[in-house]
């Protein structure tokens, strides 16, 4: 494929990087990553991959656009209170970068669709709100052998690292299971200061560019914390666990499978958790 | 003295604050002691069996305990441990 003008006028910036150049700009161009969660995450990461030429954006969410969710989900706009996320999503893209090739699924990412989701696609990034999710697009993550950007947010925390599976430690390597119910905030009763999901959700998209151009170093084996109130970042080292249960020497996880037990019970049917 | 970093959703429990200063020869006394000046914090951080719980890392100058020697690792003064549970965020997706 070559660009036409006004492409190479569009990507000139990136294209001026000796790392990137015109053959950096054609792999981003023919990427194709996956974005789990329309949300908080979600937003700055397809608003920026979109931006930058990524070749095709996955999506997936089953929510609709609440009115709780614009203080931080950027991708969505007062008019799209009601409407799918995905389908507000990929309007947004489109507008930005109509380069950009939109594959939407208004659905749940389970354990029955995940492998079928994620296997077209180079990289996963999860933007989910929940701990059976981020289990879950993990272990998809280690049986598809895609690599994985994961964020998580909360209040005025943010943390962010990458997965490249079976060679650097995975979310189950760090964090064995998910925390029983009420242990951990993640509703909205926690809150979070939205532009937190901004700062997490670039650096995923940093990192699925960087790991998609094959440049710097990844953020594998080190979880990056930012800590909003004292606006700092520090650097937490971490390694493969050779007794994890998906990844380690001697796995008992050989298939998906959803945790059941859902964090947020205080959720009641017509509110919206923070994402 | 050590310091001690406090995640966000053990906050309500240090008054609000995200760093404490506590004393102790090892991970497990330092909790030990932590609890005595905020109560409650031990049954956050250990489960009823006492060890540490699954969803939650310590990490002692940022090495993880699990690869020193578990809630047995030794501290000093000046140490700083950090306690990082996992957190959630993004998207119901």
């Amino acid at each position: 494929m070559s660009f036409t003008e006004d492409q190479i006028t569009r990507y000139s910036r990136h294209i001026l990087l000796p790392e990137v150049g015109g053959k950096g700009q054609k792999k981003i161009s023919q990427a194709k990553v996956f974005v789990v969660g329309a949300g908080g995450l979600g937003s700055p990461v397809a608003l920026y991959l979109a931006a930058a030429g990524i070749g095709t954006i996955g999506l997936i969410d089953s929510d609709v656009v609440d009115m709780s969710n614009l203080q931080r989900q950027v991708l969505h706009h007062t008019p799209d209170v009601g409407r799918s996320k995905v389908l507000s999503a990929k309007a947004k893209i489109q507008a930005i970068n109509p380069d950009v090739k939109v594959e939407t699924h208004e659905a749940r990412f389970t354990a029955e669709n995940a492998l079928e989701l994620i296997t077209p696609y180079d990289i996963v990034i999860d933007g989910v709100d929940n701990f059976p999710a981020k289990f879950l697009i993990n272990d998809a993550c280690y049986f598809a052998d895609k690599p994985l950007v994961h964020g998580g947010i909360l209040r005025f925390e943010g943390r962010v690292f990458s997965i490249i599976p079976k060679k650097s430690a995975c979310y189950r390597c760090i964090f064995k299971e998910p925390p029983p119910p009420g242990l951990v905030p993640s509703c909205q009763e926690a809150g979070i200061i939205g532009v937190v999901a901004g700062i997490i959700g670039t650096i995923q998209a940093t990192e699925a560019l960087k790991i998609i151009l094959g440049i710097g170093q990844p953020l594998t084996d080190r979880i990056l914390d930012f800590d909003a109130q004292k606006t700092a970042f520090r650097e937490i080292k971490t390694k493969r666990n050779p007794k994890c249960k998906l990844c380690g020497d001697n796995p008992e996880i050989t298939k998906l499978f959803e945790h059941e037990q859902e964090v947020c019970q205080l959720r009641t049917p017509g509110t919206v958790g923070v994402t | 003295m050590i310091t001690v970093r406090i995640p966000t959703p053990l906050r309500p429990m240090t008054g609000g604050k995200g760093e404490v200063e506590a004393t102790g020869g090892s991970v497990l006394e330092l909790i030990d002691h932590l609890n005595g000046a905020h109560p409650g914090l031990k049954d956050r951080i250990c489960d009823e069996q006492g060890e540490v719980r699954r969803f939650i890392n310590i990490y002692v100058n940022e090495e993880d305990i699990r690869f020193l020697t578990g809630k047995e690792t030794p501290l000093k003064d000046g140490d700083e441990v950090s306690i990082v549970p996992a957190i959630a965020g993004g998207s119901h997706g």
